[in-house]
């Protein structure tokens, strides 16, 4: 093989549903997983005489992503008729945005694995209405037409074709999907397909500046499927032309089960979509004092956010990146930050991410879900920072708070385990210990050091870990020592 | 009474001269009567007709109700309503019952106008003859062996065969107006957006209209005024108030500046430029003054216009697929067996035509030559028509070139059809109220006459046609046999 010789190019279309109550031409509501039919009035079926009526709401959140983004918001844009048959578009036509979308040309930051910074290009985000769904398996040997999802509002967002590996795709896809969720513009919820994604690969010999023919991988609906798809169609396109064929262009479906891509339809029986303005809707017309106000409504986006937790809490880059991957995960970091007023919050960062999110991802939870309040962690830590406890049984701590949904203190008092700081106390403790082990007591000061790990543990095993670490560390190594 | 018009009808609906059921019953008398020969109701509904007049008159009695409670009227089987038959002319919708009202229905309704059923129609509107239904062609009343003119055939032959005193229809290119001209009776349609689309079957959705066939300017004045409006559920719907109509129609015509434009003229048969011209003198008696102009543009219409058209149609047609509502072929073996049967079966010839048309002229690589082109065409007009109103009020010229002609006379010649609407086809691609009113006879058939004004200029329409009413006596004729 070869791969180093070549270079890939990929540009994505994300299609992202706003979460709007309402369709965006009807008043419909959008709710996932109704029963078939009972979320499709007149319009979505696209009944004689009906006609579309431009929900408000799906301009709005549009204007916020152009604007998170960098991007022009078009004064005018328009609404297009895509024309083709499927039982799923009952019009016969797709609502969307053709030659005028609402945001053109913006840009975002990707960090790659590296740590290098990378920005790739928007080519345009637009409005459009979801299809249908085509029901294949639950009526035998007959097709089910569901119109739930019909009129669904879409934004689709168009990069340039500027990622060149499958990571870089991801990473793009993630920040995205960070960004409208941080917009409150779409759920990002991929199982049920509000986030999804289409990707146009080609490859080039390395140096060539004129792109190849592309295939386009359609409707890739997780991280790991873009990733596995576009590196199997990326070997394949390689493979294919090494061993002197051609790349035709085309759109291909992964199949999830096989790992592999395989084409769907080719540009041979290709729709002419006929597109023309759709004379039932109005341009679309935003002005500046619009504009400014959404402006005013945008929230801090994750990269302003992420700056701000490095310098405001010292943070690491890679740790800021972590906890502003979405805004409630950041929201939950603060609050801890904030009961512990402001102490410490390297400790309060390696929680949430550490424990907190190992707790959250072993039962596939997000922080949403956390059964843990940021107040209950905060009163935990706070346990940490006073002495109170040590790390290591805040950990047991965790445990039973995370199953129990107790709050630190009850069940430190419960369980007793309160650290002894009492000097007395470890010292009548360590007392016994050497007592009890007089052979590696005298190893010990015969000058093999590594033995005063297992006082330690001794010590902390009578004391089941209550002593304070810090305290047990220096009687012992007072006592350890050869007498005089 | 069925020789009476609203306005006398409502007067004595308030006078008990006669109750709504009395009206409606008449009326339905008068399609049981005259449709056989006329076929101009595809659907009559009966049953529901004498239940909203009996409603009708209990209103009266309270003495509720406004100068529309109690009329008996048609709709054109293009309007959706609730639990009626809707056809649209069309086999494609010969079971379709649909589940909603359009919003002109509703708003007649709820001004409390009695329908006692949906007229014939081109198929979708498409034709200019009314020889394109699947129901049938509609007979002229005067002559029973001509075309009353189309689309709006069924609701022209309706009213000027008085078997109702107005009907509604639409107007893409002249489906009101020249109907009205070739049945002898008053066609308005209004500016586009003036009146909701909204349950009104799309033909071509940025030429459609809905408007009025009267018997009078006045009437017509009555009906607008009750079904105009902003709807929030057509975005093309326009936020201008309604003006009361029927409040300016006794307006002085003293100095009103009328424009004859030379395009008007041209092609036009003489019997029909005689009729214009004696038109003419009536208003210049009124005190009216003319001039004439030129709109360079105006010939270019009727192809611009057959871009336009069938570019949307071809594309608001695509809901009539066989899958959820509508005509279905028989057993189909799969997707695209369904697809074309259905469409196939569905449709007639003249609607497949456009559709063909309409998917040619947007097609890659046509698009550009085509419909953006046409669009341009349609612009120069609407400017041409903009500028010629900064010099007159209303613009004034025949309706069509010719009076009615022969059943089957043009319909394996589209071209020749096409061209009927050759003086109407301006106004919708201008967006411009437009009316018709008879002006004259010749050979025995009406002769119409249309006054053009700028955009939402309706009420100084209706008070130009009203004045030469007042003056005339050409729409009070009744076709022999039907008086």
């Amino acid at each position: 093989m070869s791969e180093r010789s070549w270079e890939t190019v990929i540009g994505l279309e994300i299609h992202a549903q706003l979460a709007t109550r309402a369709k965006i031409f009807s008043g419909s509501p959008t709710a996932y997983g109704a029963e078939a039919n009972t979320q499709a009035d007149l319009v979505d079926l696209g009944y004689p005489g009906v006609l579309p009526v431009l929900n408000g709401e799906v301009v709005r959140m549009a204007v916020k992503f152009g604007l998170a983004v960098g991007a022009k918001i078009a004064p005018r844009s328009v609404f297009a008729r895509k024309n083709y048959f499927y039982p799923d578009l009952p019009k016969g036509y797709q609502i969307s945005q053709y030659e005028l979308p609402v945001v053109a040309g913006g840009t975002l930051d990707i960090v790659l694995e590296d740590g290098a910074h990378k920005t790739i290009g928007i080519t345009r985000a637009h409005l459009e209405e979801d299809a249908g769904k085509s029901l294949h398996e639950a009526l035998p040997g007959l097709t089910g037409i569901d119109l739930n999802r019909a009129g669904t509002p879409l934004l689709e967002i168009v990069s340039e074709p500027e990622m060149r590996s499958a990571r870089e795709a991801v990473a793009y896809m993630k920040k995205i999907h960070t960004l409208v969720r941080y917009l409150g513009i779409c759920d990002g919820n991929m199982q049920e397909g509000s986030f999804r994604c289409d990707a146009n690969v080609s490859v080039r010999p390395k140096g060539q500046e004129k792109f190849g023919t592309r295939a386009e991988i359609k409707n890739l609906n997780s991280f790991r499927f873009v990733e596995k798809a576009i590196n199997y169609e990326v070997e394949r396109q390689i493979e294919l032309i090494e061993s002197g064929g051609t790349v035709v262009q085309e759109t291909r479906l992964f199949d999830v089960d096989k790992g592999e891509t395989r084409a769907m339809r080719s540009k041979e029986e290709a729709n002419d979509y006929r597109y023309f303005p759709d004379p039932d809707l109005l341009p679309l017309v935003i002005d500046e004092d619009y504009v400014a106000r959404v402006r005013g409504e945008l929230p801090e986006l994750p990269d302003e956010k992420a700056a701000r937790f490095s310098s405001q809490y010292g943070l690491s880059a890679y740790d800021a990146g972590v906890l502003t991957a979405s805004r409630e995960l950041a929201d939950y970091y603060e609050a801890v930050v904030k009961t512990l007023d402001g102490a410490e919050p390297k400790l309060a960062a390696n929680w949430v991410m550490g424990d907190v999110g190992g707790a959250l991802n072993k039962e596939g939870l997000d922080i949403t879900a956390c059964r843990l309040g940021a107040a209950q962690l905060a009163g935990l830590l706070g346990r940490i920072i006073d002495n109170t406890i040590s790390g290591k049984i805040a950990k047991e701590v965790f445990e039973s708070m995370w199953s129990e949904g107790q709050d630190a203190d009850a069940i430190i008092e419960a369980r007793g385990l309160r650290q002894i700081t009492d000097t007395g106390a470890i010292e009548k403790v360590i007392d016994e210990v050497m007592a009890a082990n007089p052979k590696q007591l005298a190893d010990y000061r015969a000058g093999k050091d590594k033995l005063f790990g297992f006082f330690v543990g001794q010590v902390m095993k009578v004391t089941q870990g209550k002593a304070n670490p810090a305290q047990v560390n220096e009687l012992l190594k007072r006592k350890l020592a050869p007498s005089p | 009474m069925h020789n009476l018009t609203i306005k006398q009808l409502s007067d004595g609906l308030r006078q008990k001269k006669f109750s709504s059921v009395e009206l409606t019953q008449s009326a339905l008398a008068r399609v049981e009567k005259f449709n056989p020969r006329l076929n101009a109701f595809i659907t009559v509904t009966a049953e529901r007709a004498l239940e909203h007049a009996r409603r009708a008159d209990a209103r009266l009695a309270r003495g509720e109700g406004g100068p529309l409670t109690g009329v008996p009227i048609a709709h054109k089987d293009i309007f959706c309503a609730a639990e009626v038959r809707t056809t649209c002319g069309s086999r494609m919708l010969d079971r379709f019952v649909s589940p909603y009202d359009a919003t002109v229905v509703a708003k007649l309704q709820a001004a409390g106008v009695v329908s006692v059923g949906k007229t014939n129609m081109d198929e979708f509107a498409m034709g200019s003859s009314n020889e394109t239904s699947y129901y049938g062609p509609v007979r002229n009343p005067w002559d029973e062996t001509r075309v009353p003119g189309g689309s709006s055939g069924g609701s022209a032959a309706a009213v000027a065969g008085r078997v109702v005193p107005a009907a509604t229809g639409t107007d893409t290119g002249g489906s009101i107006r020249q109907p009205a001209a070739l049945s002898g009776i008053v066609g308005l349609k209004p500016t586009y957006g003036r009146v909701s689309r909204y349950g009104m079957i799309a033909f071509a959705s940025s030429l459609d209209q809905a408007g009025v066939l009267t018997q009078t300017a006045e009437d017509a004045a009555l009906l607008l005024g009750a079904m105009a409006g902003l709807d929030p559920r057509d975005s093309t719907s326009v936020d201008e108030p309604v003006p009361d109509y029927a409040a300016e129609l006794n307006k002085p015509l003293q100095g009103l500046k009328i424009g004859l434009l030379k395009e008007f003229f041209d092609g036009l048969e003489p019997g029909n430029a005689q009729a214009v011209q004696a038109a003419l003198e009536v208003f210049r008696k009124l005190g009216a003054s003319t001039q004439e102009l030129s709109l360079p543009s105006l010939p270019l219409s009727v192809s611009t216009y057959y871009v336009v058209a069938p570019a949307e149609c071809s594309s608001n047609l695509s809901r009539f697929d066989g899958v959820r509502f509508g005509h279905r072929c028989e057993e189909p073996r799969d997707l695209l067996d369904l697809y074309k049967r259905s469409r196939g079966e569905g449709f007639g010839a003249e609607v497949k035509r456009r559709i063909m048309t309409g998917t040619y002229v947007l097609s890659a690589g046509y698009y550009d030559a085509y419909y953006l082109k046409a669009q341009k065409v349609r612009q120069l007009i609407a400017d041409d028509f903009r500028r010629a109103f900064e010099s007159v009020d209303v613009l004034i010229g025949p309706t069509t070139p010719t009076p009615a002609f022969e059943l089957g006379a043009k319909v394996d010649d589209p071209i020749t059809m096409y061209l009927n609407d050759i003086y109407t086809i301006g106004a919708n691609m201008a967006g411009l109220p437009a009316l018709s009113t008879p002006c004259g006879f010749v050979d025995g058939l009406p002769v119409g006459l249309q006054i053009v004004g700028p955009v939402f200029s309706e009420a100084r329409l209706l008070n130009v046609a009203h004045a030469y009413q007042q003056e005339t006596e050409w729409h009070t004729k009744i076709p022999h046999g039907y008086e």
